[in-house]
């Protein structure tokens, strides 16, 4: 039940996404800034840990997700080691995550060759 | 008192020349894409892969140009020695894959940029060149790379970014054309010089609807500066507007009282095969009006299916940092007026 309710939640994020792609004006970019604001937003209005409850990876793998884990990063340095938490708090929390992309993009750039699209 | 000594410019945008000149060869060389697309048997090649055993696309997009200008050169049985001036632009910063690509050629050499309407631009230059006396070979040549333009006006490939339904797909290709004063045909005999228009389209992927403002207006100024009619002509075909901008240059012609819809075509719709290929709405680029002007204009007007077309290559002329900061997309349109014979 955990894959079915990961699939559809996590699918239906990335539906979102596509309809803005197809419908606005909007940048591939600037969706991604907006997936990540929502997030944020979500989690400090206490929605987004409902979602993650329910969908597991289907809510923490899309970009949303990585809002949430910001937001969550932030709350709990506040909490431990008060105003500074606001600044540092989202990095530490996201430390492994954006170390892991920036390692693995760099290998696969150097790695790959972009071609067009048949 | 001043001295009128313009006799050949006749309204408000056209040149009548008084020794049209000729279209003595022309060459094209496109992508694989393209090489799949409805027009494919009227290239002269079609490379292997968008890179073409180069090490960037912009080297391979100069490597177009160099091919074509060999190939156009060859096909006409000439040699660079024998070309008076090359007319040449892209759609990259400073026209490198032109600058570049014709490095080694020994030939003068005149760069222009017009967006996607370079190679209508550079027949017109090319013709004043040699109807003027200054020349009596000229060659004008153009390309456009999908890899490369999506670096300079969108996102590099490697960022693997979607791509929106209104988007076209830059036709990789370079077509070239050597202009004689030899009296051979098919003929140069008068060319509309567009002005810029621009009525305040923002969105960088709906260019057509940027453009067809530009080419309504050059097409009407045509007719009105010279007295002709549509029916004048066997084919008016436009750079790139593809199938929306397409549309509304229809509809903007029909708003002033011209009809030219059984005679109407878009090369951005002509090159690929919009169903099967999934181009969104159609080509774009310089290379896009270059090669089907180069291969099946040029080609069936000397099998004589065409005899007298109405050439009209269409630009967009912004900038990646013009979009950014807001501002719209002004637009031009060149027409050039080509004659299988004289009479």
């Amino acid at each position: 039940m955990s894959y079915i309710n990961a699939f559809l939640v996590g699918g239906a994020i990335c539906a979102i996404g596509q309809i803005l792609i197809d419908k606005t004006k909007l940048t591939p970019a600037r969706i991604l800034v907006l997936f990540v604001v929502t997030g944020v937003l979500l989690t400090a209005l206490g929605i987004y840990q409902k979602l993650v409850d329910f969908a597991g990876a289907g809510a923490t793998i899309p970009l949303t997700g990585f809002g949430y884990s910001l937001a969550k990063g932030v709350f709990n340095e506040v909490d431990q080691t008060g105003l500074m938490g606001a600044l540092t708090g989202g990095f530490k929390a996201s430390a492994a995550g954006l170390g892991a992309v920036i390692f693995f993009g760099y290998i696969m750039s150097v790695v790959s060759k972009p071609k067009a699209k048949r | 008192m001043g001295v009128i000594m313009a006799d050949k410019h006749i309204g408000k945008q056209t040149v009548l020349f008084k020794s049209p000149p000729s279209i003595k060869a022309t060459a094209s060389i496109v992508g694989p894409k393209e090489g799949q697309g409805t027009l494919k048997q009227y290239f002269d090649y079609i490379t292997p892969d968008e890179l073409w055993g180069e090490e960037s696309w912009e080297k391979a997009e100069s490597k177009l140009v160099r091919e074509t200008l060999t190939k156009v050169l060859q096909k006409a049985g000439m040699s660079n020695s024998q070309i008076e001036y090359v007319l040449a632009g892209d759609l990259l910063n400073q026209c490198i894959a032109a600058n570049y690509g014709l490095r080694d050629t020994d030939i003068p050499f005149f760069g222009l940029f017009g967006a996607c309407s370079t190679m209508a631009e550079s027949m017109s230059l090319g013709s004043m060149l040699i109807d003027g006396g200054f020349a009596d070979n000229v060659i004008c040549i153009t390309s456009s790379h999908f890899c490369s333009a999506e670096r300079q006006f969108r996102f590099p490939l490697e960022l693997g970014s979607p791509r929106t339904p209104t988007s076209q797909w830059t036709v990789t290709g370079s077509g070239a054309v050597i202009l004689s004063s030899e009296q051979i045909g098919p003929y140069i005999k008068y060319v509309t010089t567009g002005k810029i228009n621009d009525l305040g389209i923002k969105d960088i992927n709906n260019m057509g609807a940027a453009m067809a403002p530009a080419a309504a207006d050059t097409i009407l100024t045509h007719f009105s500066d010279t007295g002709l009619t549509p029916d004048y002509y066997d084919l008016i075909v436009t750079g790139d507007l593809g199938r929306v901008g397409k549309k509304i240059c229809l509809d903007l012609l029909n708003m002033n009282g011209i009809d030219i819809e059984n005679r109407y075509d878009d090369c951005g719709v002509m090159i690929f095969d919009t169903k099967q290929q999934d181009v969104h709405a159609g080509g774009s680029g310089c290379g896009c009006s270059a090669t089907v002007f180069a291969g099946y204009i040029y080609k069936e007007m000397m099998k004589g299916n065409l005899k007298r077309v109405l050439f009209v290559a269409t630009g967009a002329l912004m900038s990646p940092v013009s979009t950014q900061q807001k501002e719209s997309i002004p637009g031009i349109a060149h027409a050039v007026s080509i004659h299988r014979s004289l009479d």
